[in-house]
């Protein structure tokens, strides 16, 4: 009943005005049948079915869900913007997450986020969340614990988890965005 | 009507034995903490409880100490020096809104522990609150600014930038929201959720920066919305009908109920120098619980409105004058008296007082008038509190007799085209055309006499017009569609010369037939009392502030709204 | 001295040859111990876990066979729920992803047994999404067990019926949180329960008698069953039982994950003798022993820590630093506590104020918002601390940090008031001449750049 993407395929820019085929269709079915005691249940399930495959989840993947679900949009907004992996607005094609927490911070975690950054050629515009290049080509945020302090720093690039990401490290990752 | 009622405990007469304060008391099994304090006489503060809605215990202002009884080996109490059992207190507060008593409990309401755990809250709760007190329609009655007071310190020790939220935001017609006053104690979110089981505001974002919403685009517009504004703890929510327009300290509390339906919830009139600012709803769990609609709460503007009638006319050459009180009631008198009993029909109003309708059957029993009916109204129910019955007191009127529900109602019309009734008297301010008589019909009549509040088409029609005082105005009772007698308490003045219609009743009756043995409201309600059985045994102070149920006949077998 | 690790969740971890498909997991030995627990029956399966004296490990280290204790599955009318937490996002613990992502059957086996035992016919394994490789492994694993008959419809013809579905989190460190989590699972904020009335023993999942444990401690289960309760209970000490997996982070030659009988090592042996020691030649300067709500412990430190001595009668000892023995009730002893396992290690080059501040902004992101003084206290001392971070710090700033945290602990609806108050009381009580001459370099105080407080 699977209907994971292979790692490495996860869609992070978008649109969102694209087709509700009918394997999305039956993929949410799936879903909520997960759930025999309520059907709430499948909101965060059906939010990143949304977000993989549109990229992010507008007002029309927030409408779509909760009409499947028979909720109001209220209750699945409230979900959206707690939730901090759920995206309103579009990422880049390429979307790095650097985890700030303290192991990977005293592994150079800042160093890292600061080379991407830099490669990557965005500002902050000085608001929490996401940069996102101009082009779309890429966006980076800050992440927290990823998990994986042994190995620190640790990022992911779109679905794919790295470890060890030092400056160097995260230079072959841009380089590798294709 | 309520998911919860907290303040109500499973079964009153289980009590257990709970130490509050040091002084034990015995209490029902299970009651929360803060009624539990409540009832003794202490007290308990707190944002985010409300005993008809869901405890969430977000805000934490009601930690207390609790204890638990020290037992022995054979599980038997410790029994301190003064013999009375020994408590372990527990190191870490509780909350008491979700803590119900059980046997032994010990309470600290005023411990040093617990002060503290108060004044750690009102010190978060104000360092991202803006101080915008002076402008704050909550001003007066900010539960923040009154914890502050005693919890307090009276200097910010916060010296960050703080929090920026919306402001400003329309919520819907009647709510506007001010996201940076709001301490996210839930309650309006609960109320909606509930007991109106409209899902449309909610929490969005996360942490400090969760912030209270409505969905972009949805409307916080149901019909009982404005319920929100009276749960708001602090000024996050105000109706938009009565922001900026007075401090509430300058508010005179009057209880009254409300007369824009047949359920007649339980209000109180917040009035001063004569207007009326607002009504909210007074709790009472027999008619209303702690709610209102939103229409009948704001149903207050007709009492200065333009139409609004302040003095006696008296139609003369085919127009209306102004006149004095005792020419109005002369020459209504005088109208009656020219007609025969059975050529006169009286429009008795469902919007009169038990006492006023009281005085008019007197008048029509002297005069031997048989034609006695009132107007139905009918509105459109909802599955909560509005009534399809439009007359707040129909029932009293049936009570009294004066009512055949519109049946006789219906044939006068015709009776009037056809010159069997010539005179009408008109109470209540009915519309007379609007209920379904022609206003050529109207323009037969040898004699129209009306009595109202507002002017419309029959009181233009009338040869006498008695301007009548309106709900806020005057001091009565009524029975509600489920024959729970309630009391009104006048607030205000009646504008102009126009006066309670028990008094233009009464002088009436007087110039009618002679009869005047009623002199003060409390007067006629004695010899209701003593005449109407329904009403045997009652006395005015008995009727309480939250009125009492009457024997149910068949008529008044409406159901009972509020499921215990 | 050398210490070997004894391996027995981490057995085929990192195994040259093992892989994580069924077929691997079955030829060493896989779902033979569910054969085994099938045939005991479900109150024999309980009463093991209670002898092995297990205790949970997420990080209250509460008896995993008391909280079965709370639901009799003979009794109650409800239908009961068991999720596994596979939320690991506790800074500094990574233990669960070596079992999710390299021998995810084994945590399949536990939790069947475990549901098996609680009369459960519906669980969840609620991981979180940044396991974005996790989760996929999970739901293959799971579509093996069901192929194989472990799973579904009248499992190994003993008619038995489970079905566990996995269900992802969305970055809310907040789902660790029990009661956190089962809100999440209904669909919404994960706002914790408040407790009474909704213990999870008696209204978790849909109001519904719910065990939510760890991925740890199931896959414990497993090795209970397996090698019986009083075997398992001689592992490790008593009331202390069992192995630990230990996840170093920080300043430490060889970070890692290990295994260890609990209490089986000291500190300093882990941080010394297992790790390599502190790297680049550094010398110790703090650690944070059970994940970042743990409070911190100081180098140099000595506690007073309670024992039963050989005649059987508690002696009080004076433990240096490095000779705290790795156990809950040690750790407790000496004010912190073992919590997630995640120990992370701070030399003696590291600014004590940056590594708090960055430890705040953490707590201050992931506060759910709910209750007042979380909502409120812990965004207050992320900035002040940024505040001195910054080069601005105020004179009275300590001892408002500590005040500040003390009126949030003990106070809020669920445990996150503790993990986000203890790490600043006791950095605070700790290190207060490093925070007030910080803050009396006001102005010159230059901002390392390895610890970012954005956010």
């Amino acid at each position: 009943m699977s209907t994971a993407l292979e790692v490495g395929t996860e869609n992070c820019a978008g649109p969102e005005t694209g087709e509700i085929t009918s394997a999305l269709e039956k993929q949410a079915t799936e879903l909520i049948a997960r759930y025999p005691v309520s059907a709430r249940s499948a909101v965060m399930p059906l939010l990143h079915l949304w977000q993989e495959t549109f990229g992010y989840i507008g007002p029309r993947g927030v409408e779509w869900i909760a009409k499947k679900l028979s909720l109001q949009e209220i209750q699945v907004l409230e979900l959206v913007t707690f939730y901090p992996w759920f995206r309103q607005k579009p990422y880049g094609k390429f979307h790095f997450r650097v985890c700030r927490t303290l192991p990977c911070a005293l592994g150079g975690s800042g160093k890292t986020f600061a080379k991407l950054q830099k490669l990557m050629n965005l500002k902050s515009d000085g608001h929490e969340g996401a940069m996102v290049s101009e082009d779309g080509r890429f966006s980076l945020e800050y992440s927290e614990c990823l998990a994986s302090c042994g190995t620190a720093p640790v990022i992911l690039r779109n679905d794919e988890f790295h470890q060890g990401v030092d400056e160097k490290r995260a230079t072959e990752l841009v380089a590798g965005c294709k | 009507m309520n998911p919860w009622n907290h303040d109500v405990a499973k079964d009153e007469l289980d009590l257990v034995d709970v130490q509050v304060d040091g002084v034990w008391l015995r209490m029902p099994r299970g009651l929360n903490v803060v009624e539990v304090a409540h009832r003794s006489k202490k007290f308990i503060p707190h944002y985010c409880y409300h005993p008809k809605l869901s405890v969430v215990g977000n805000c934490r202002m009601c930690l207390f100490e609790m204890g638990t009884p020290k037992t022995n080996a054979d599980r038997s109490p410790v029994l301190g020096p003064d013999g009375k059992p020994e408590i372990a207190w527990m190191p870490r507060p509780q909350i008491g809104c979700a803590t119900g008593v059980t046997q032994g409990m010990g309470i600290r309401t005023d411990s040093p522990l617990v002060k503290d755990c108060r004044n750690g809250v009102m010190e978060f709760l104000l360092i991202n609150h803006p101080l915008d007190c002076p402008i704050c329609d909550q001003a007066g009655e900010c539960k923040l600014q009154e914890y502050s007071v005693e919890y307090g310190t009276g200097t910010s020790r916060f010296v960050e930038e703080k929090l920026k939220k919306p402001k400003n935001v329309d919520l819907g017609k009647r709510i506007v929201l001010d996201d940076e006053r709001c301490i996210l104690c839930s309650r309006c979110v609960r109320f909606s959720s509930e007991v109106m089981k409209d899902d449309v505001l909610g929490f969005v974002n996360r942490g400090s920066h969760s912030t209270l919403t409505a969905y972009p685009g949805k409307r916080f517009d149901n019909a009982y919305s404005l319920n929100t504004v009276d749960l708001c703890p602090v000024g996050a929510l105000t109706s938009k009908d009565f922001r900026f327009q007075m401090r509430v300290w300058f508010l005179k509390e009057t209880k009254s109920i409300c007369t824009s339906c047949g359920t007649g919830c339980s209000t109180t009139i917040g009035s001063r120098e004569g207007k009326v600012h607002r009504v909210t709803p007074r709790e009472n769990e027999a008619v209303n619980s702690a709610w209102m609609c939103d229409y009948g709460r704001l149903n207050i503007h007709y009492l200065d409105s333009k139409d609004r009638l302040h003095r006696p006319l008296l139609k003369a050459v085919g127009e209306q004058f102004p006149g004095t009180w005792a020419d109005a009631i002369h020459r209504a008198a005088e109208g009656l008296g020219k007609v025969k009993p059975e050529e006169i029909a009286v429009v008795a109003s469902g919007r009169l007082t038990n006492e006023e309708l009281f005085v008019l059957k007197r008048l029509v029993g002297e005069l031997g008038v048989t034609r006695v009916d009132m107007v139905p109204h009918s509105g459109q129910a909802d599955n909560f509190l509005r009534s399809g019955d439009g007359n707040p007191n129909g029932r009293g009127a049936e009570l009294l007799g004066l009512s055949s529900g519109g049946r006789k109602f219906s044939s006068w019309g015709a009776e009037i085209v056809s010159g069997k009734i010539r005179a009408l008297l008109v109470l209540g301010g009915e519309d007379l055309v609007a209920a379904g008589i022609p206003s050529s019909a109207l323009q037969k009549l040898d004699v129209l006499l009306f009595s109202g509040i507002l002017g419309n088409e029959t009181s233009r029609l009338a040869h006498v017009v008695l301007p009548s005082a309106a709900t806020a105005e005057k001091t009565g009772s009524m029975v509600n569609v489920h024959g729970r007698l309630q009391r009104m308490t006048r607030a205000i003045a009646a504008p102009g010369e126009a006066r309670e219609d028990w008094l233009i009743l009464r002088d009436l009756r007087e110039a009618c037939t002679g009869g005047n043995s009623l002199h003060s409201v409390e007067d006629v309600w004695k010899a209701i009392a003593a005449e109407v059985p329904q009403f045997a045994g009652l006395s005015w102070a008995k009727i309480g502030d939250l009125g009492v149920q009457l024997e149910t006949r068949s008529s008044l077998s409406g159901g009972n709204l509020v499921k215990a | 001295m050398a210490f070997s690790e004894q391996r027995l969740i981490f057995k085929n971890i990192d195994v040259p040859g093992y892989t994580r498909d069924i077929a691997c997991y079955q030829k060493n030995g896989g779902y033979e111990v569910l054969k085994k627990g099938l045939a005991m029956g479900g109150g024999a399966i309980r009463d093991e876990v209670k002898k092995s004296q297990l205790r949970g490990r997420g990080g209250a280290g509460f008896p995993t066979g008391t909280k079965w204790s709370f639901i009799d599955p003979t009794k109650t009318t409800k239908p009961i729920y068991l999720i596994c937490n596979a939320d690991e996002s506790e800074p500094g613990t990574f233990k669960d992803r070596q079992i999710i992502h390299k021998d995810p059957h084994q945590l399949l086996e536990g939790m069947i047994l475990s549901c098996f035992a609680n009369g459960v016919k519906l669980a969840y394994l609620y991981i979180r999404c940044e396991f974005t490789e996790g989760w996929k492994i999970m739901e293959k694993a799971l579509n093996e067990a069901r192929a194989a008959g472990f799973l579904g419809k009248n499992i190994l013809k003993t008619g038995y019926d489970l079905e566990i579905y996995v269900h992802r989190g969305a970055g809310a460190y907040i789902c660790g949180e029990e009661t956190g989590l089962i809100e999440s699972l209904e669909g919404k904020r994960a706002y914790p329960r408040i407790k009474p009335p909704y213990f999870p023993a008696v209204l978790g999942l849909y109001m519904c008698p719910t065990i939510v444990n760890n991925v740890e401690t199931l896959c414990n289960v497993k090795h209970i069953v397996d090698m019986g309760g009083e075997a398992y209970a001689k592992i490790g000490r008593p009331n202390n039982t069992g192995t630990r997996l230990l996840c170093v982070s920080g300043d430490v030659v060889k970070p890692g994950y290990y295994e260890f009988p609990v209490g089986a090592l000291t500190l300093g042996q882990l941080i010394n003798d297992v790790c390599g020691g502190i790297r680049n030649g550094n010398r110790l300067k703090a650690v944070i022993p059970g994940g970042s709500s743990a409070k911190v412990l100081k180098a140099g430190e000595v506690y007073k820590i309670k024992e039963k001595g050989s005649d059987g009668n508690m002696l009080e000892k004076e433990v240096g630093l490095e000779d705290l023995r790795l156990d809950f009730d040690t750790l407790a002893a000496a004010g912190s506590m073992a919590g997630s396992g995640g120990v992370i290690v701070m030399d003696h080059t590291r600014d004590m104020v940056e590594c708090l501040a960055n430890i705040s902004a953490f707590y201050a992101h992931e506060s759910c918002g709910q209750c007042t003084p979380c909502r409120e206290g812990v965004l207050w001392l992320k900035k002040i601390l940024g505040r001195i971070a910054e080069g601005h710090g105020r004179e009275d700033d300590p001892a408002l940090l500590k005040e500040v945290a003390d009126k949030i602990a003990g106070r809020t609806i669920c445990a996150f008031g503790e993990a986000a108050a203890w790490p600043v009381q006791s950095f605070i009580a700790k290190f207060k001449a490093e925070f007030s001459a910080r803050i009396a370099r006001n102005g010159s105080a230059s901002r390392h750049d390895t610890i970012s407080l954005l956010h």
